[in-house]
């Protein structure tokens, strides 16, 4: 039978696949690069820190991916998820200087802002669409204002460190090992099941699929790497401030993932890069002069490029870049237009 | 007591600016299903506008609050012919994700001309009376207010109840296929509901304006969210259930800020919404209703 | 009443004022076939929403008996996936299949009741994860073979046509092994040659797997051709019963259908 016809790239045993092998080839030479460059210089200051919010924004995107784009549940308040990681990752970080205290602070802030999420997850989870949306909303505004007015986390003018305490490899480590987890979940039974939820609850429920608990799972983990995200932040620049973690964080992070296409990790990969990259040099360039003859002051404008860009994607392409297409699938469909070529 | 009472009078004014802002995101909602989040920036137009009429026309409050009124229905149309009407048939994320970029996209051109400082109304447009009856002190804008919000429900109640546009309205949000099959223009009927809403915004532009007595581009944010948060607590879809969620929820936050807790009012109220969403989710005034199979 | 896998007992459902369903008697034997037939807007699916726990009962229980262990489990508050582990599976009026997934994806989500790892295993892809999956695999592979659609399995369900969209529907229902399969109108939609298939299909898997089926139909001669017992419902009451000779000529059904004019 033609369809038995296993495709090169699943050959190979358990994990050990030809898939997985490009992958780790990739993934190396992604991170080479950027130690050649940085031997050679070429990174600093502006470019570590785009390349410290690009490892930020994928554990971001992809963990809110998982709750929205695949399990179909719809928040807008991973901001909180992310402030309950930083401001845990900055007050252990904070307290200890040291190395191993990261790794603690990462884990401590993902396991908290996984208990909140399950906490605010069990009984809200239940509600359709927008009311969760506006559920996780008011959690993420009632955790930042908890973080505005107690003494621990420093009130309004946050938490400072002095100096990374994160650096590029463990960012880049900590974002592959985040994509990656996901990614197995998703593609796992567990992660079936969440899919099938979002295609349409009733029938999963039909199925024998609880779907509370596998919402509130998907939640739950989403909120974890959430937390994890925000103790990156938190770890990699001195602040860890309450405005930082407002509606709009929520929004940014909501934005990559739709941009990069709801329902796709690798989609969420690219949004990230590109969005933070963007981002970072409107912010670090001052002006752009168009052709000599007027300037733009980016400082001025950003917000404004930044909405009617979102307003232009919804309107022209709602699905994102990616739809709910992976890399891989791309690939696949080129293959098959070969064949019929052929 | 009279300290309760105090509370009670300024949450009442608070709550129904509130109420006014939860109307239109209760039309809104019941009639395309959709959290518009640029309709606190509509107020926030609102009493922009109202701040430039009488900052440099020598007209007075009423005609101020006229023009806002205009100026916000027109942009309220405007958004949705031009950002929602296209997604009609989208899926709610995206057109929730255009709602927010309307928004940013209203306070930041505004930002980018007017800037970010904040402003004030010029002293006199309202008289600065205050009446102190039985130790609670209550302002003329407050009187104001109440009296206006009153006004303008009513006028809403009349225009949903009775009149042909109205009773369309209530059709299409009940059933949009029915309602095209007895031949309501429902593109007309959705245009009908924003300039309905975004009216009564541009009117609480204006006294979120005097009631703070401070304007800036970034003001309509929290109004709104919590306007939204007293829509779903009255019950969402449901015009009363606006009033009554818009006025409690006033109330509640005048009265956690007046008990000493005045640094987690805002919190206070999402803490309510979380409460709402959990124990009745289909508000205090809202029919609970089951999903079709 | 050892004898009876499914009893409901004066099942009675209101909605707002409307009384959907009134004070409903039902049994369904092991192994049978039973038909539930009714002019549009009778009530029948809302007994199908009803026995799986999409709609709460307001009044009457709804019992199922298991056999093997020789107890009598009350479906009454169940949530539906509970339903549907105690061996009840049923399909859709309007199919309801998850549409951008693959035909084999679909019938791997109802298997995954038989899911053993661990939720690390899933995270990390270790353990037997990849033992599990392979079986799953072949499950979902085998079932499909069962019903024609083994060469379809990386197909898109949305992509299938209609008929086969209806096969799959029924293949991922026996995918949770089911004792009790609920068939909401199977044959809607299909011409003939299609319906009679169909039958073909429901005989044999009623022999295969040990299954007893209860059926929504519209199209008569298929319920009189196939279904060993007969409920009709009217108005949210059952109105009459039995083989399908007996409920041909009773008058009452007759006359249930006669005043209805959009089932003739």
């Amino acid at each position: 039978m033609a369809s038995e016809r296993k495709s090169i790239f699943s050959r190979g045993v358990g994990v050990l696949t030809v898939k997985n092998g490009i992958i780790l080839v990739l993934l190396l030479a992604a991170f080479g690069i950027v130690q050649i460059l940085r031997w050679l210089g070429w990174i600093y200051g502006p470019i570590d820190d785009a390349l410290a919010w690009i490892c930020i924004y994928v554990v971001l995107a992809v963990s809110l991916n998982l709750i929205t784009g695949f399990t179909g549940q719809f928040s807008l308040g991973h901001a909180g998820f992310m402030a309950i990681g930083a401001y845990t990752a900055a007050i252990i970080v904070g307290r200890y200087q040291t190395f191993p205290s990261v790794l603690v602070g990462l884990a401590a802030g993902g396991i908290l802002a996984m208990i909140v999420g399950i906490l605010i997850g069990v009984p809200t989870l239940r509600l359709k669409g927008d009311y969760l949306a506006i559920a996780t909303l008011g959690m993420a505004e009632i955790i930042r204002v908890i973080a505005m007015n107690l003494t621990i986390t420093g009130g309004a003018s946050g938490l400072f460190s002095n100096g990374h305490m994160v650096t590029w490899p463990m960012l880049f480590l900590v974002m592959v090992i985040t994509v990656v987890v996901i990614s197995n979940f998703i593609r796992s039974a567990r992660g079936r099941a969440c899919i099938a939820i979002r295609e349409d609850e009733i029938a999963a429920e039909s199925m024998g699929i609880n779907s509370t608990k596998y919402k509130v799972m998907a939640f739950a983990i989403g909120a974890f790497f959430g937390g994890v995200g925000g103790a990156l932040y938190s770890s990699y620049f001195y602040v860890t401030k309450p405005v930082t973690f407002s509606f709009m964080m929520s929004v940014n992070i909501l934005v990559i993932v739709v941009f990069g296409g709801l329902g796709s990790i690798s989609g969420s990969v690219i949004s990230a890069v590109v969005i933070s990259a963007i981002t970072q040099y409107l912010i670090s360039a001052n002006a752009l002069n168009v052709f000599g003859l007027f300037s733009i002051e980016f400082s001025r404008v950003n917000q404004i490029i930044y909405a009617l860009l979102l307003v232009a994607i919804m309107l022209f392409r709602p699905k994102g870049l990616m739809g709910t297409m992976e890399i891989g699938d791309l690939f696949k469909r080129i293959g098959r237009r070969k064949e019929r070529v052929q | 007591m009279e300290r309760f009472l105090q509370q009670i009078v300024n949450g009442v004014s608070l709550g129904s600016i509130y109420a006014l802002i939860a109307l239109g995101y209760t039309m809104v909602y019941g009639i395309i299903k959709l959290i518009n989040f640029a309709h606190g920036d509509v107020l926030m137009i609102g009493a922009f506008v109202s701040f430039a009429v009488t900052t440099f026309t020598r007209l007075g409050f009423i005609p101020a609050l006229l023009i806002s009124m205009v100026t916000c229905m027109c942009l309220g149309v405007i958004i949705e012919r031009v950002a929602y009407k296209p997604l009609r048939n989208s899926s709610r994320i995206a057109v929730l994700i255009t709602a927010i970029g309307v928004s940013l996209l209203l306070e930041y051109t505004l930002m980018y001309f007017v800037g970010a400082q904040t402003r004030s109304f010029r002293q006199g447009v309202l008289p600065a009376t205050i009446y102190n009856i039985g130790g609670v002190r209550i302002s003329v804008q407050q009187i104001i207010i109440i009296l206006l919000s009153l006004v303008l429900m009513m006028l809403l109640q009349f225009i949903v109840r009775k009149t042909k546009q109205g009773k369309a309205m209530r059709a299409v949000s009940f059933d949009k296929e029915a309602a095209q099959l007895m031949g309501i223009n429902v593109d007309r009927t959705i245009s009908f509901t924003f300039l309905l809403g975004s009216a009564l915004a541009g009117a609480a532009g204006v006294m979120v304006g005097i009631y703070y007595n401070s304007i800036d581009p970034l003001m309509g944010m929290m109004p709104g969210l919590k306007a939204f948060v007293a829509a779903v607590f009255g019950g969402i879809g449901n015009i009363p259930g606006a009033m009554v969620g818009g006025l409690s929820i006033g109330v509640i936050e005048t009265l956690v800020a007046g008990y000493g807790a005045s640094l987690y009012r805002d919190a206070a109220v999402f803490a309510i919404l979380i409460l709402v969403l959990i124990l009745k989710p289909s508000g205090l005034m809202g029919k609970g209703g089951g999903s079709k199979v | 009443m050892a004898e009876t896998l499914l009893t409901l007992e004066n099942a009675t459902i209101v909605f707002g004022g409307l009384t959907a369903v009134f004070r409903v008697n039902m049994h369904v034997d092991p192994g049978e076939l039973v038909g539930l037939i009714g002019p549009n807007g009778a009530g029948k699916t809302t007994i199908f929403n009803l026995i799986t726990g999409v709609y709460k009962l307001t009044e009457g229980s709804i019992e199922l008996h298991d056999a093997e262990k020789d107890r009598t489990i009350s479906l009454v508050g169940r949530k539906p996936y509970a339903v549907t582990r105690l061996g009840i599976a049923r399909t859709f009026q309007n199919i309801r299949l998850f549409k951008e997934m693959t035909v084999l994806d679909n019938v791997r989500i109802a298997l995954n009741g038989e899911v053993r790892s661990t939720l690390l295993a899933s995270l990390t892809h270790l353990g037997r994860y990849h033992r599990e999956e392979r079986r799953l695999v072949e499950e979902a592979q085998r079932l499909l073979d069962v019903f024609d659609l083994g060469a379809k399995k990386d197909e898109l369900a949305r992509n299938l046509p209609y008929g086969e969209q209806r096969r799959l529907e029924i293949a991922r229902a026996m995918a949770t092994r089911p004792k009790l399969l609920l068939l909401d109108e199977p044959a809607a939609g299909m011409n003939p040659i299609e319906t009679s298939a169909l039958a073909d299909t429901i005989a044999r898997i009623r022999r295969d797997f040990d299954l007893t089926v209860l059926l929504i139909e519209h199209d008569m001669s298929l319920v009189m051709k196939i279904c060993e017992r007969i409920y009709v419902l009217d108005h949210g009451a059952l109105i009459a019963e039995g083989t399908p000779a007996e409920v041909q000529s009773n008058e009452r059904v007759i006359e249930a259908y006669l005043g209805d004019d959009d089932d003739i």
